[in-house]
C-alpha cells in the first residue's frame, strides 16, 4: 500500500457570510418611481434609454428614470442615498 | 444588494455568459435569492432596436418573457428564504486529510488548485523550509485578493503564499519577492473578460541573489527564478483570492498565456537610463517588485531604424487606450535610442506621449474609453474632460507620459522592442514599486 502523507491546503481565507433579506416586494408599480441604474457600461446607456422608453410606451403609469454613478465600477453612496429617497424599486443592469 | 438591504426592491440584468458568476456573487453575499434577470450576450455593439428586441424578448435562461421577470422581481410575493437570507461561515483547512501522492496529486487537479500542470506537494516539511525565506510570522495577512471589483475579498497570509510557492517550485531565496508582488493587492488571476495577466518587473540587488536572467530569453522559460517567481505569484493569487475558474472567477474570453509565468528582471547594468525602481523613488541598492496589470497585447519592433517614429507611432496608436504601454527594450535598442538624443527614459516617454495621438472620434469609439474614461470625463477629470471636448477629427494623446512605462532587459541578440498593455499598480495606488526588502 502506498505511503500516505499530509499536505497544506493552498486556499487563502474567505470571509463570514451574513444572510441578508430583500426588501418588501410593491403590490404594484402602478404610479411608482423606478430607477433605471444605468452601470455606464459600453452601450448600458442605450439599453437603459429602451427600458425608459417601453415603460413609456406599455406601462406609462410608471415613473421610470435613468440615474448613473459617478464613475463605473465603484460604489457611488450618493446615488444610493438618491434612490433610497426618491424611488420604490430599482432595474440595475447592464455589463457586455 | 445594498439598495436592498435599504429597503428598495431591486432587480439586476445580466447578460447570460454571466449566470453562474452572478448566482454565485448572489450566494456568497449573503443574498442568493437577489432577483436577477438575463438578457442575450452581448450588449456592447448592438444598437438601440436590437436592444429593444431583448427587452420585448425573453430572458434567455429562464426562457420567460424579460419584462414579466423584471415586473415579478420586483412585484411577487417573498419566500421564507428571500426573508432570512443565507448565512454560513466557511474555513480553510491548515492541512487536508493525509492520502497518497498520487490521490493528492489528482485532488489539487479536480479542485482547481493548479494552472494544469504538475505541482510539488506542499508538505509540512517543504513549507518550514519555505518560511525560513522570511522573517515574517506564517500568520501575518499579506493582502487581501479577489478577482475583480464586487466580489469577496480573501485574505492571504505569510504560510499560504510559502504554500503556494512550494508548489510552483520556488525556492526559500525567492519568498520575499513573491510575498512583494503578493502584497501589492493586484491579482494575477483577473477575471476581467478583457483576459487581463499581470506581468511583474524585479529591480535592485535581489536579481543576482537568486540568479534571475536579464539576458537572453528573459521574459522565457530559461530560467528557474524568473519562471517559479511567475508562477507562484499566479498561484498564490489564484487560491489565495478563492479561485480562477471559467465560468465563476474566471470570465476572459480568450485567456493569457502570460498568466502562466510572467516575471522578469530589469537589466540594470547594461541600461544607458535609471532603473524602472529609481524613477519612483528607490534607492539602487532596494529591491523592489512591480506589478503591470494587462499583457492585453504585444507589438514588436527591431531598430531604431530610420524610420523608427512612423513604426512607433503606429505601434503606440494601435495600444489600447485603457492599458498604456509597458515598453520592454532589449539593452541595444536603448543604447541607440539613447544615441539619437534619449539620453533618459523620460524624454522617450514624452516623446511617445506627445506622438501616441488618434482622432478623438476614435479614441471615444473604444468600450474601456466609454465606461471607464468617460464618466471621468463629465466630471471634468483631467486629461480626460479635454479629450471628451475635442473635436471628433481632432488629433488628442491617448496616454500621459506618467502612463508610459519602459523597462530594459534581454540578450543583445537583437535591438527588439515589445510593446505589452500594463497599468502599473501597487499596493496604495499607480506608479508604485513594492518594497522586497520589507519582506526578507
Amino acid at each position: 500500500m502506498a505511503q500516505q502523507i499530509s499536505v497544506h491546503d493552498p486556499r487563502g481565507y474567505p470571509p463570514k457570510v451574513v444572510g441578508k433579506q430583500l426588501a418588501p416586494r410593491l403590490d404594484s408599480l402602478d404610479g411608482k418611481s423606478v430607477y433605471l441604474v444605468d452601470c455606464l457600461f459600453d452601450n448600458s446607456e442605450i439599453f437603459m434609454d429602451e427600458m425608459r422608453d417601453w415603460f413609456a410606451a406599455n406601462m406609462p403609469q410608471v415613473n421610470a428614470k435613468i440615474i448613473k454613478p459617478r464613475e463605473s465600477w465603484v460604489d457611488d453612496p450618493d446615488m444610493r442615498a438618491s434612490i433610497e429617497t426618491d424611488g420604490d424599486a430599482a432595474i440595475l443592469g447592464v455589463g457586455l | 444588494m445594498s439598495l436592498e438591504e435599504a429597503g428598495v426592491p431591486t432587480i439586476a440584468v445580466h447578460t447570460q455568459v454571466f449566470e453562474r458568476l452572478a448566482r454565485m456573487a448572489a450566494r456568497t453575499g449573503g443574498m442568493p435569492t437577489t432577483r436577477q434577470v438575463f438578457v442575450p450576450q452581448p450588449i456592447v455593439g448592438k444598437n438601440a432596436a436590437e436592444l429593444r428586441a431583448y427587452i420585448e424578448g425573453n430572458d434567455p435562461v429562464s426562457r420567460r418573457p424579460f419584462v414579466q421577470e423584471v415586473i415579478e422581481g420586483l412585484t411577487g410575493p417573498l419566500s421564507s428564504e428571500d426573508m432570512t437570507g443565507l448565512s454560513f461561515e466557511r474555513s480553510t483547512p491548515r492541512l487536508l486529510e493525509p492520502d497518497t501522492e498520487d490521490n493528492l496529486h489528482q485532488l489539487f487537479l479536480e479542485q482547481n488548485w493548479t494552472d494544469m500542470l504538475p505541482i510539488v506537494l506542499p508538505t509540512e516539511e517543504r513549507i518550514e523550509a519555505m518560511l525560513r525565506g522570511t522573517s515574517h510570522d506564517r500568520g501575518e495577512v499579506v493582502a487581501n485578493l479577489r478577482p475583480a471589483q464586487f466580489r469577496e475579498f480573501w485574505a492571504i497570509t505569510v504560510e499560504k503564499v510559502a504554500v503556494n510557492a512550494v508548489m510552483a517550485g520556488a525556492k526559500p531565496e525567492y519568498l520575499p519577492v513573491i510575498l512583494a508582488l503578493v502584497s501589492s493587492g493586484i491579482t494575477a488571476r483577473s477575471s476581467s473578460t478583457t483576459s487581463f495577466s499581470t506581468m511583474a518587473v524585479i529591480n535592485g540587488p535581489i536579481r543576482g541573489e537568486i540568479g534571475m536572467n536579464d539576458g537572453i530569453g528573459a521574459l522565457g522559460p530559461y530560467n528557474h527564478a524568473n519562471a517559479a517567481i511567475g508562477r507562484a505569484f499566479a498561484l498564490a493569487c489564484q487560491n489565495g483570492q478563492g479561485g480562477s475558474v471559467p465560468g465563476e472567477t474566471y470570465m476572459g474570453s480568450i485567456g493569457n498565456g502570460l498568466s502562466y509565468s510572467s516575471v522578469f528582471p530589469e537589466a540594470e547594468e547594461r541600461s544607458p537610463w535609471a532603473p524602472l525602481h529609481e524613477q519612483h523613488g528607490f534607492n539602487a541598492g532596494d529591491s523592489t517588485a512591480s506589478v503591470f496589470l494587462g499583457g492585453w497585447y504585444k507589438q514588436s519592433y527591431y531598430g531604431p531604424r530610420a524610420h523608427w517614429q512612423e513604426r512607433f507611432r503606429r505601434c503606440l496608436t494601435a495600444s489600447e487606450v485603457y492599458c498604456p504601454p509597458l515598453i520592454v527594450m532589449d539593452p541595444t535598442a536603448a543604447r541607440a535610442f539613447a544615441k539619437l538624443g534619449f539620453d533618459t527614459k523620460e524624454k522617450l516617454i514624452e516623446w511617445c506621449s506627445e506622438n501616441a495621438k488618434v482622432p478623438a472620434e476614435e479614441y471615444w469609439d473604444d468600450q474601456f474609453a466609454n465606461t471607464l474614461h468617460k464618466p471621468w470625463a463629465v466630471a471634468g477629470i483631467e486629461p480626460y474632460a479635454s479629450r471628451y471636448k475635442a473635436e471628433a477629427d481632432e488629433l488628442i494623446s491617448a496616454f500621459a507620459a506618467d502612463d508610459i512605462h519602459i523597462v530594459v532587459t534581454g540578450g543583445e541578440s537583437q535591438p527588439a522592442c515589445f510593446m505589452f498593455g500594463g497599468l502599473f499598480r501597487g499596493a496604495d495606488g499607480p506608479n508604485q514599486p513594492m518594497s522586497i526588502d520589507a519582506w526578507r
